[in-house]
């Protein structure tokens, strides 16, 4: 798994990249009431906003980690919102992208690195 | 820390509690506890959250100055009685809401709370209009609301239990003069309780030791007020809006209406009674959006999909936890149908809303 500044995990997959948010992220957003998916097969470009998500506290959103084009997204999010307090880095992963440039993952943080970023 | 912002008196027992905390009114505040938001929410709705609202201004006004303060807000003072407290407004020349306060009447003296954010404005008010008023400096300010408030209370101030809805009265723990009014900002029973900085702390901590009480942060207060239709100054309420357009005509006494006793004679009388007479230029609503995303203060109003005409804004939304969806309150042009539905305009694509009565969750006091 490779972090983000953003707050993102990205995952490889065969030839696909799964991408949350951590848990210090869901920690952070607090309860999450509501979450806006992308639609499938949709390009995107590193640093678009792909995902709204919506705290009790605020709304945020979720940026496309690399380039790429969505092919997958998590429907179970939007009619249970909350899986992202309750398990932010399994069930409740957010889109999977199927990026031009796979190799393109390892230059984000490894977990040790993530966990110094937010101070842990 | 030199953040500029100042600690409330109880900063050190949040600390310990688990509160995060953010800058609001100037104080840096505890949002939310361990068990964040939602669960702060329910907990008060079910058993009973104690909350710190010590940023709040807490001022004492002596008895003689009754009429004075009425010259400043469309309110009956000098016919409160004695244990009793009134919700008012202070007003503009405009006839726009300068403040909105909460007075009780003791004794010896009447005290007003104000909101923290509007503290210069108000006093730069009572400087002008009043003699002889104090701001307190030397109280904390609780709240402990909730379905088990008056039993968890109790506990510690037996007498509590004989005061209804808007009763005040000073009672003594541990020898020391408490000053409780049965009120709040839930839409829940309970009460604010002012204590002195002193004894604040043991009389939080001997509340949190009780199995139906916990600490509730900042963001549960937001989301019950709002569920409970009650407006915020700065959201809601501002110098632009008068109190019938913010639909608060109610809160204006019959005695200071422009066909009771003692009309007028305060600041923006004749353009509140215009209002009052169905001059307003807009009303507050409450909308639920149809979809789950929350629309918050600021998304503007129309009446379709693809009206260029914007017909007003929300000045508080969010989530309503007890609910279980979003609630929105607006301002609207008066002239807007009720039975119509309102569309918000969120990150460039409109969602429908239906208007509906406020308050969205129905009130509990103890009449």
């Amino acid at each position: 798994m490779r972090f983000t500044e953003e707050h993102e995990w990205l995952l490889i997959e065969g030839d696909l990249v799964v991408v949350g948010i951590t848990e210090h992220a869901a920690t952070q957003l607090g309860d999450v009431v509501f979450v806006e998916l992308p639609e499938l097969e949709t390009a995107a470009a590193k640093g678009d906003e792909v995902v709204v998500i919506e705290s009790v506290k605020a709304a945020s959103d979720i940026l496309a980690p690399l380039d790429g084009e969505i092919v997958e997204v998590n429907d179970a999010l939007v009619d249970n919102p909350s899986l992202v307090n309750e398990d932010p880095t399994g069930e409740a992963w957010f889109f999977k992208m199927k990026v031009d440039d796979l190799a393109a993952v390892d230059a984000y943080m490894t977990e040790d690195e993530y966990k110094d970023f937010i101070g842990e | 820390m030199t953040t500029g912002l100042l600690d409330l008196p109880l900063s050190g027992l949040h600390t310990e509690l688990g509160g995060k905390f953010v800058p609001f009114a100037g104080y840096s505040m505890p949002v939310q506890y361990a068990a964040g938001v939602m669960a702060e929410h329910l907990w008060t709705r079910e058993k009973a959250g104690l909350f710190d609202v010590s940023h709040m201004g807490q001022v004492r006004l002596p008895l003689d100055q009754a009429a004075a303060l009425e010259r400043i807000a469309p309110i009956e003072v000098e016919g409160l009685a004695e244990g009793r407290q009134r919700y008012g407004f202070l007003t503009n020349e405009a006839g726009g809401l300068v403040d909105d306060f909460m007075i009780a009447r003791y004794e010896d003296c009447f005290v007003v709370v104000i909101n923290a954010a509007r503290r210069a404005e108000d006093l730069a008010l009572f400087e002008k209009h009043l003699t002889g008023f104090e701001v307190i400096s030397d109280r904390a300010l609780l709240a402990l609301q909730g379905p088990l408030a008056e039993s968890a209370l109790a506990k510690l101030l037996p007498d509590v239990a004989q005061m209804r809805f808007m009763d005040v009265r000073k009672l003594a723990w541990q020898g020391v003069e408490l000053w409780l009014s049965r009120s709040g900002y839930t839409g829940e029973d309970g009460f604010e309780i002012s204590v002195p900085v002193t004894l604040a702390d043991d009389f939080a901590r001997a509340l949190l030791a009780m199995d139906a009480v916990a600490p509730i942060g900042l963001g549960a207060r937001d989301s019950l007020r709002m569920e409970a239709g009650l407006p915020l100054y700065g959201n809601d309420l501002s110098e632009t809006i008068s109190p019938v357009e913010a639909g608060l005509s109610w809160g204006i006494s019959k005695s200071r209406r422009p066909d009771g006793a003692k009309a007028g004679e305060y600041l923006g009388a004749a353009v509140i009674a215009s209002h009052l007479g169905g001059k307003a230029a807009r009303k507050r609503i409450g909308l639920v959006p149809e979809g789950r995303a929350p629309m918050r203060g600021g998304v503007p109003l129309f009446l379709s999909e693809t009206s260029a005409t914007q017909i007003g804004e929300i000045t508080s939304g969010g989530f309503g936890p007890s609910l279980g969806h979003p609630i929105a309150m607006a301002l609207v042009q008066s002239d807007t149908a009720a039975d119509v539905p309102i569309w918000g305009e969120l990150r460039g694509k409109r969602h429908p809303m239906r208007q509906v009565d406020l308050p969205f969750f129905k009130t509990s006091y103890k009449r």
